[in-house]
């Protein structure tokens, strides 16, 4: 029985930190897709862009929390470029339009990963104190783990507070609700657009550079990931932040669970799971009725 | 995309739908070394039209679209490896019969979503497939591949032989059949639905016409079809590999769709055409320049040039007739 | 005497004809390997090996024979791909022999052809047991996973009782997993689990979670050579494995030479046994090293499927030597059937002649800081030459 509840306590611990940065990659893109109405597949591309930028980082002897804020502003900023270049163009295109459009993106930066950083896995270097063993009522539990469970919350916190109480998380809220009623409010939708999907991007390039260790970056990291971020964002519920923020831990938690106690199974739980769940409830979780 | 010349044009065969035919007979002809590349873009041609008939026709999104194909090819694998059947004939119908169910089964249910749950699940169905391909090691293979894939001589007079030959044409007979089936269809008072529910969906609710069951059937056609193609690569090749499941495969095969022009049938020509023979001669030399081509191809596609190639070519015809006309007065 | 203009052409033409050099005689090699696609690292690793022989030892042959080889992409574990470059080759650029391969897929995709169109076949990576016997014409140069994984077997249960295995999920991984334990057992060691990890998600914490609480002695590892021995050791390491006690051990594949520098400290002391070590001291090994370094660059080890490609292009020009010049089907592969190379950087190996497949040394090696740089060092020569364990079994039953 001990040995069962300690088994139970590892992949609850682990299933929490590996959902908590699906969470922190996937809710840019739940909102995006909630507030823009946009398909945007290419997340995963922000995610790695993040994760490269810090394993450069901390390659180049920059300091580790340096590095994660790099990861965060380096990427939004370039997000803002892309969406002004490009995004902007497709706001009023057809769904099979934005997936090809991402599609594209996804090939181009996976191409541009390889050249510039071969194919092989990035090793990230964490710093020594981040590094061993983490005790806590008598377990030992791997450091940088907890760090990110940690992290994150304050993250996710620090999000949700901005969508609850600031001007800004108000006039989101209301355009994903009925974008026509906010711009006839005088929302400045485009604006808002930009300034969100910075945001949303610059999160994903967060969590990419902190789960390096959990979710490799390497050239094909969009490709490999996007199933993922797609079953969070679909059984979340577009456009909500709960939605998505359960449906990470759940996927998180289930993962290590099978992982765990049938690895025979692998992976094929959760497609069957997802499947499940979107037929009981197409809109998501947490989403609104179409 | 949603210039459809072809479709708003009379059922009547025009001129220009002979050439592709007898460019194909002539290529047996003339290139006789390019035979097996010519297979393979056949093939390719086939999966690609049914895809362009839930895609281009009907406006079904979806990037799991191999999971039929690498059906079919499995099963046509697993009957001529497994269990001794070897006639071409029979296994290209059971290929297609199997895959057609396996459409069905999966159609029904996803067809009753919409947006990015229905794209969620036919990549979560696809993944599915992989998953067991996998795993059925005794079956399939697993990630080694199923080889001992016997087929016997087609009506037993046309081995399958090494330059290719009997291939070609088999996979040509097939292309041919399948493009007469999709093209009575898309050219039908069914085939005109289809537009229509892809067109706007709520005004064909509105009239009363049964859009769900419209789709269902169309999408089983398709998974039928794409199994029959899924079929003709494992006999063409002997072999069936984990790579014909996935999503890279439907990827790929959309982006072939795209290149050559979606919703016109012909696109599903032009498409696989450029994109494996491009593919066979620049990959080689530059490999991940390809891979970002294939990228900014499709981000310049859909920015400049929604109808793909064909699209570009119409443009061209009709400026250039314009131009003639201009000229005459 | 009248000379006539046919007298004349007749004496020209012999003129010309003595006035040419001997024609020269070309042998063609083709080789197929993954350049595009996830495989691409691995694929590059036997394109440099061939390229280095071809550079160092092109010329190798008698007067007036020229060797080309030709190169074409296989793209990944694309069977049908494969197979159709395979013929092309055949067909369109009349190649004598056809040779390469990363992927075990590809290899059996082409077994009907070798046999219809009766072309050898060298595999320099493509490792699939059983698949060297379904043509008479294939033959491999590499390796087979239980060539190390059951004498690992052997040796481990003598230094630990309990073992758990953790393979990936794919037909090589079945292999490692089913030869370690028959050895491991044989000698009278104790599997206490097994687990297959899946191909594609990188995360193997659960996994090492799962073998930590069920405490074995030893843990035998396998993946395929790439990023999954990096985050496998990882994990090994992260879970803190090595101060609870359990060693890691495995084919070469978990230490490959090539990932192993950016694996870090937490790969020393882990414990393999595999047929090559890019650190090895066998002179042979130290100037094919020092040629690589030279060639490709200074901080770059080449690894086993170097040496593999390396090999094979040695046995095919032995092959060309020993026909003066020529390379025709069947006797080539009689050839090769008793080939045997003691200048091979892996040392001496051999090609059984009852089966075509490879005869390889197997060395105990362990991963040490030599020089400030992480190697696998060789500390116990296992065994000289061993045959494909897999099909020896099946010899018995």
């Amino acid at each position: 029985m001990d040995a069962f509840l300690s088994s139970l306590v590892s992949v609850a611990f682990h299933g929490v930190a590996y959902g908590m940065i699906l969470y922190v990659i996937s809710v840019g893109l739940s909102v995006t897709m909630g507030l823009m109405g946009f398909t945007n597949l290419a997340h995963g591309v922000f995610a790695m862009a993040g994760g490269y930028i810090l394993v450069s980082s901390l390659g180049n002897a920059v300091p580790f929390p340096l590095a994660l804020a790099l990861s965060f502003i380096v990427v939004a900023a370039g997000s803002v470029v892309l969406e002004r270049l490009l995004y902007s163009r497709l706001y009023g295109a057809s769904e099979l339009e934005q997936v090809l459009f991402t599609i594209g993106l996804i090939f181009m930066s996976v191409a541009i990963a390889r050249l510039i950083f071969g194919t092989l896995q990035q090793p990230v270097i964490l710093p020594e104190y981040l590094k061993g063993q983490f005790s806590l009522f008598g377990r030992d539990f791997p450091a940088y783990r907890v760090f990110l469970i940690l992290f994150s919350s304050a993250m996710i916190a620090g999000l949700w507070f901005g969508v609850e109480r600031t001007i800004w998380g108000a006039m989101v809220r209301a355009a994903v609700d009925n974008r026509a009623m906010a711009q006839s409010v005088g929302i400045n939708t485009k604006r808002l657009f930009s300034i969100t999907f910075a945001v949303g991007s610059g999160l994903a390039g967060l969590g990419g550079a902190l789960g390096a260790e959990i979710i490799a970056v390497q050239p094909t990291y969009p490709f490999e990931q996007l199933v993922y971020f797609l079953i969070v964002v679909s059984v979340g519920g577009l456009g909500s932040l709960r939605g998505p923020f359960v449906a990470a831990l759940l996927i998180g938690i289930t993962d290590t669970a099978c992982k765990y106690w049938v690895p025979q199974f692998g992976a094929f739980f959760i497609y069957v799971a997802t499947i499940g769940l979107l037929l009981w409830r197409p809109a998501g979780l947490f989403g609104k009725r179409a | 995309m949603s210039q459809h010349v072809g479709y708003s044009a009379s059922p009547r065969l025009r001129w220009t739908e002979w050439l592709p035919w007898i460019a194909a007979v002539a290529v047996f002809f003339v290139l006789p070394d390019y035979l097996s590349l010519g297979a393979r873009v056949l093939t390719y041609i086939l999966f690609a039209l049914s895809l362009d008939l839930i895609l281009g026709y009907a406006g079904i999104i979806t990037l799991g679209h191999a999971a039929f194909f690498g059906f079919g090819a499995y099963v046509t694998g697993i009957m001529a490896a497994k269990m001794g059947i070897t006639d071409p004939i029979i296994q290209l119908l059971v290929s297609g019969v199997a895959a057609g169910l396996l459409g069905l089964a999966t159609g029904a249910v996803i067809l009753r979503t919409h947006g990015l749950t229905q794209l969620m699940l036919t990549l979560a169905i696809a993944a599915v497939c992989v998953e067991i391909a996998n795993k059925a090691t005794d079956l399939t293979g697993g990630a080694d591949g199923l080889s001992g894939v016997v087929i016997a001589p087609i009506l037993g007079m046309f081995k399958f032989d090494l330059y290719g030959k009997t291939a070609y044409l088999w996979c040509l007979a097939l292309v041919f059949a399948g493009w007469w089936l999709i093209r009575r269809l898309i050219y039908s008072p069914f085939g005109a639905s289809l537009t229509g529910i892809r067109e706007n969906s709520i005004r064909m609710h509105a009239i009363g016409a049964p859009v769900y069951w419209r789709l269902v059937v169309v999408y089983t056609i398709s998974a039928a079809i794409a199994g029959v193609a899924g079929a003709l690569l494992t006999q063409t090749n002997q072999f069936v590999g984990l790579n014909v499941l996935g999503f890279e495969p439907s990827g790929e095969l959309l982006v072939m769709l795209i290149l050559g022009g979606v919703g016109r049938l012909y696109g599903a020509f032009v498409g696989p055409l450029v994109f494996l023979i491009a593919q066979d001669y620049l990959a080689k030399q530059f490999p991940e320049y390809w891979y970002f081509g294939i990228g900014l191809m499709l981000v310049l596609v859909v920015l400049f040039a929604r109808g793909g190639i064909l699209g570009i070519i119409d443009g061209l015809v009709v400026r250039f007739k314009t131009r003639f006309k201009a000229r005459q007065t | 005497m009248k000379i006539t203009t046919s007298a004349c052409a007749g004496l020209a033409a012999s003129a010309l004809l003595l006035a040419l050099p001997v024609a020269a005689q070309t042998v063609k090699i083709g080789f197929i390997s993954s350049y595009s696609g996830a495989a691409a690292a691995q694929g590059d690793q036997l394109d440099k090996g061939v390229k280095l022989y071809m550079k160092l030892n092109g010329d190798k042959l008698p007067p007036g024979v020229k060797v080309e080889v030709i190169t074409r992409d296989d793209t990944g574990p694309n069977p049908d791909v494969a197979k159709r470059v395979a013929q092309e080759l055949i067909v369109r650029d009349k190649v004598n022999i056809l040779t390469g391969f990363v992927w075990t897929p590809n290899m059996a995709a082409i077994v009907p052809l070798t046999v219809e169109a009766k072309i050898p076949f060298v595999s320099m990576n493509a490792a699939g047991a059983k698949l060297v016997l379904a043509s008479p014409y294939m033959t491999r140069v590499s390796f087979t996973i239980c060539q190390s994984a059951y004498p690992l077997g052997l040796w481990a249960a003598k230094k630990y009782k309990t073992a758990y295995t953790a393979v990936s999920d794919f037909a090589p991984g079945f292999e490692a997993e089913e030869c370690f334990s028959k050895g491991f057992k044989e000698a009278g060691g104790t599997i206490v689990g097994s687990v297959r990890v899946p191909l594609a998600n990188p995360d193997f914490v659960p996994f090492m979670q799962r073998i930590k609480d069920a405490k074995p002695e030893t843990i035998f590892g396998f993946n395929p050579a790439g990023k999954a021995a990096t985050a496998m050791m990882k994990a090994y390491s992260d879970l803190d494995l090595p101060k609870a006690g359990i060693k890691y051990i495995g084919t070469g594949d978990i230490v490959t030479d090539e990932e192993l520098q950016g694996m870090g400290d937490v790969a020393l002391g882990v414990t393999t046994i595999h047929h090559y070590s890019a650190s090895s001291d066998r002179a042979a090994n130290k100037a094919f090293v020092a040629a690589y370094k030279k060639e490709y660059g200074e901080n770059l080890y080449p690894g086993f499927m170097v040496v593999a490609a390396w090999d094979a292009m040695d046995a095919i020009f032995a092959a060309i030597r020993a026909q003066g010049g020529k390379l025709e089907a069947d006797k080539a592969m009689e050839f090769f059937k008793t080939y045997k190379s003691t200048t091979s950087p892996r040392g001496t190996f051999s090609i059984d002649p009852e089966t075509r497949d490879v005869i390889n040394p197997e060395y105990l090696r362990e991963v040490r800081r030599v020089g400030g740089k992480l190697a696998n060092v060789e500390i116990e020569t296992i065994s000289t030459g061993i045959k494909d364990p897999l099909k020896e079994f099946d010899k018995k039953k």
